[in-house]
């Protein structure tokens, strides 16, 4: 029986084998090497105002952009985005492809499963957007929502689908397409980060932001798990940022104080 | 006698690290009864499929009758009216043919039919649209491909040109249609993953979903390609086996 067992399980494992290609990620390095020298590479989503987005000219700009490069100045190194999908930047720094993640990625714990944070160097706030007219007024009239918009696997996305089961819950690929679908009334809500949120509402008639607040969460950089020089040498850089008042300069910049 | 065999294979560092593979498999598809959420998105999948391909047939058909008809008349005998539905078909696979499925699905989702909140009815429409381009070509390069003689003989006989077609060309297009045509079903099959972008719950949206909630896409991206697989080569082999017995008349 036991022979049968074993023999099963390496069958199994002989035929995801066959279905198989995946590389194992690159080692964490001593010291402050990171995957190219003398270059920090950050994955993100560049669609996510004021956060990250991309510029008329094809850079970047943002919160996290400008913390990643005032990081990467006091490492010594320069800065790389590679810009993804918000799951594909998880992805990419959980198996080595990317340095850091900066997103407004919230520390979480199944998060924390799989990768490393460092400490964290804004607070997030997730939100709902409605239509000014929409019945919708407290966070508790959002069990009647037919359908909430988020964007896909976000901590928004993840609450959303906890609390008011998948179906009535829809993933977007960007924040934006679900406030279009908003917008054009093909969904009821949407639940995403006060930032970005504000930004929409800004540039989108007839939108309103709900005063009480979904959730209240913690951004930080992400790192591959066991990459713990580069995240000491991080977590001493963002000392010293927020010492300076660095970063809240940086926070003021995009979001005005009201 | 096997024993020592299977001890050294199940010791080996590779075989090790597979068997490492399994408890992310079983996170993906077995823990939280995950399966069932696969399952709900294959009968969305299959619904689709579907529905878009019948509407692509009656779309397809229509479209290929017209252009067949209308480059079949007789010189110097135009319909006007044939000439003007005609253009409108040939705009059709055009515009359906010339533009990428993703852009078009999008399209239907954010532009056309915005604010609809059903959106697997939006990706059937788009997918039935976009299929019907495609079966109209398929179909009329069956029905071209029957000699016109055919068709003389049948109107020579007194049948009508309706009738012609139906007991004469079509019969002997459906053999020449069949194998493109199958080829266009496990095409639609396998696209039906494109809807899975404007939020429509089909197989590849609740994947992406069970991915990104594990932080773990390689399970469910493997398990859903190994579904549709799997689907694919039934389909493949129903299609065979239909052939063979259509082209039984062939083998005299």
């Amino acid at each position: 029986m036991k022979t049968m067992k074993k023999f099963a399980a390496m069958l199994l494992a002989m035929t995801m084998a066959l279905a198989l290609c995946a590389c194992t990620g690159g080692k964490p390095g001593s010291g402050l090497k990171t995957l190219e020298e003398g270059k920090l590479i950050m994955s993100t989503n560049a669609a996510f105002p004021p956060y990250e987005m991309k510029k008329d000219d094809g850079g970047y700009e943002g919160i996290d952009v400008e913390i990643a490069e005032a990081i990467a100045k006091k490492l010594g190194l320069e800065l790389e985005i590679h810009d993804m999908a918000f799951n594909a930047a998880l992805t990419a720094v959980q198996n080595g492809e990317s340095d850091v993640a900066l997103g407004a990625i919230t520390v979480d714990e199944k998060r924390l499963a799989v990768m490393d944070f460092s400490d964290s160097y804004a607070t997030g706030i997730q939100v709902v957007i409605v239509k000014e007219d929409s019945p919708i007024a407290t966070l508790d009239d959002l069990a009647n929502a037919d359908k909430i918009g988020c964007q896909a696997d976000t901590t928004g996305y993840d609450y959303c689908s906890g609390d008011y089961g998948e179906d009535h819950v829809a993933a977007y690929d960007t924040g934006a397409l679900a406030v279009m679908d908003l917008v054009n009334g093909a969904i009821d809500a949407v639940v995403i980060d006060n930032g970005p949120a504000e930004a929409y509402v800004a540039a989108n008639e007839g939108l309103k932001i709900l005063d009480t607040e979904y959730a209240v969460e913690d951004y930080a950089i992400g790192f591959q798990k066991g990459n713990d020089a580069l995240k000491e040498a991080v977590n001493a850089a963002l000392v010293e940022l927020k010492a300076d008042g660095a970063i809240q300069a940086i926070l003021d910049k995009y979001i005005k104080a009201d | 006698m096997l024993q020592p065999l299977i001890d050294w294979l199940y010791g080996l560092p590779f075989v090790q690290w597979l068997i490492k593979l399994a408890p992310r498999f079983h996170t993906a598809f077995v823990e939280g009864d995950r399966w069932q959420l696969y399952l709900k998105g294959l009968v969305v999948t299959f619904e689709i499929t579907l529905v878009s391909i019948a509407m692509g047939l009656v779309l397809g058909l229509f479209v290929a009758m017209v252009r067949t008809a209308h480059d079949q008349q007789r010189p110097g005998r135009r319909n006007p009216l044939l000439g003007v539905v005609n253009l409108i078909c040939k705009v059709y696979a055009t515009v359906i043919r010339g533009t990428p499925m993703m852009v078009q699905i999008l399209i239907w989702a954010f532009v056309i039919m915005r604010g609809e909140r059903n959106k697997v009815m939006v990706g059937m429409i788009g997918m039935g649209v976009n299929a019907g381009a495609y079966i109209s070509e398929i179909i009329r390069g069956g029905l071209m491909s029957v000699d016109p003689g055919q068709s003389e003989a049948g109107r020579s006989l007194g049948l009508g040109y309706f009738d012609t077609m139906r007991f004469i060309i079509i019969p002997q297009a459906f053999k020449s249609i069949l194998p493109s045509m199958g080829n266009e079903l496990v095409t639609l099959f396998k696209d039906t993953s494109l809807v899975n972008a404007i939020g429509a719950a089909e197989m590849t949206y609740y994947a992406n979903r069970i991915g990104g909630k594990n932080y773990d896409y390689m399970p469910p991206l493997i398990g859903i390609a190994l579904i549709y697989l799997f689907f694919v080569v039934i389909l493949t082999w129903l299609q065979g086996k239909l052939e063979r017995r259509l082209s039984q008349s062939d083998r005299r």
